[in-house]
């Protein structure tokens, strides 16, 4: 059956609370709560506190994170990169939604700002989830170009602008795994439903112009799991950093196969 | 025993069953005909309030009546059963529970149905 409450080693306990130095005389002080979990400690996971000037730190939730790593707790543990929104790293939880760290403002939360790893994923270390089986789901929609017809020799595989205008609100996707892990269809089936994330990009192979397997490409995702289990909640379009609307991409591949077979 | 599996393996899984769609559909399309159908039996049973047996049975005996009425309830059914079919299929795990679950509800559907029609069809033929 489906789990509804957490398993007793992963329910989460308050940890400490801990405060910046010289964050005392602070005007802007912050706390931030984080999910805490070691797996080489056997210890259950736990809510720290930390407190932090924010003046200091810089605007965002990931400078809040890196200003805890810095200057209190040198183990937390979380992935990021680019802190510009664009490589997918820091996609947590925070505040109750799924969002990148490097996007999300230290203003946009008011009181307490609840950071935990993405929902319903098995936890590495504090924020890091296992993202494993969701990049093998990517993989598995074959996200390359298939073509039968051979390369042009002397120019590109051309498209027009309006075919172009079609990958408009899908090449965007940057796979940070916040629509996928927002959603109770993902949560409850992600071993077999591919979840937002992939069939956005499924359907960005889908709608390209140039490739020509979309016949394939439809076998391979109607089934009642891989794609069917998709009940339209639209968590994923609510929670998307980057404003995309994998819930629309779904519906598409439901009209496209539709349409062949009506 | 799948701890040397891939993941891309484990995504894949046993692959497409390539008919997930039809299921789909006709969910969708038995939920729109229900709309006018429900309507219709919802104010049919409306108007029939305080009115004695015999002129309730004489309202289901009416053909148009007794042929909505089996088409409600054969769609009905079925629009309840694969409608079941998916609420087991998200929230069970264990395969042969969620295959007993499923065959179970559909009978149980398929019996209710079957009892219904013969309800309305009695009521028809006047026996």
């Amino acid at each position: 059956m489906a789990e509804f409450r957490l398993p007793a080693n992963s329910r989460i306990r308050e940890g400490n609370t801990h405060r910046a130095p010289g964050a005392e005389s602070s005007n802007n002080l912050r706390r931030i709560r984080v999910y805490r979990y070691d797996p080489e400690g056997g210890a259950n996971p736990r809510m720290d506190t930390f407190e932090i000037d924010a003046d200091q730190a810089g605007p965002m939730i990931l400078d809040a994170l890196i200003a805890i790593k810095d200057q209190i707790d040198p183990t937390l543990t979380f992935r990021r990169s680019c802190r510009e929104g664009i490589c997918g790293s820091c996609a947590m939880n925070i505040d109750g939604t799924n969002t990148l760290a490097c996007t999300k403002g230290l203003d946009e939360v008011k009181g307490d700002i609840n950071v935990s790893p993405l929902p319903h994923m098995d936890v590495i270390k504090d924020l890091v989830p296992d993202l494993n089986h969701f990049y093998a789901q990517y993989a598995s929609i074959e996200p390359w170009i298939k073509t039968q017809t051979p390369t042009p020799p002397d120019h590109e595989r051309l498209q027009s602008k309006e075919e172009r205008e079609r990958l408009d609100g899908l090449y965007e996707c940057i796979l940070c795994a916040c629509c996928s892990t927002s959603c109770p269809s993902y949560w409850w089936n992600g071993d077999r439903y591919l979840g937002p994330a992939a069939l956005l990009q499924a359907y960005r192979w889908i709608a390209d112009s140039r490739d020509e397997a979309t016949g394939e490409r439809l076998d391979e995702l109607n089934d009642s799991y891989k794609l069917y289990r998709c009940h339209t909640i639209m968590n994923c379009t609510a929670t998307c950093p980057k404003g995309l609307n994998p819930g629309k991409a779904i519906g598409e591949i439901k009209r496209l196969i539709a349409e062949r077979e009506v | 025993m799948r701890a040397f599996e891939t993941p891309l393996s484990r995504a894949k899984g046993l692959g497409s069953a390539k008919n997930g769609f039809h299921h789909w559909w006709q969910q969708r399309i038995t939920a729109v005909v229900l709309v006018p159908l429900m309507l219709w039996l919802g104010f049919g049973i409306a108007l029939q309030a305080g009115a004695d047996l015999e002129s309730a049975r004489a309202w289901v005996a009416h053909p148009v009546n007794a042929t909505l009425l089996v088409t409600s309830i054969i769609i009905l059914f079925y629009h309840g059963a694969i409608g079941v079919q998916v609420v087991i299929e998200d929230y069970v795990h264990t395969e042969g529970l969620k295959a007993a679950g499923i065959l179970l509800v559909h009978f149980a559907c398929f019996l209710v149905a079957v009892a219904g029609i013969l309800a309305v069809i009695r009521i028809a033929l006047g026996s």
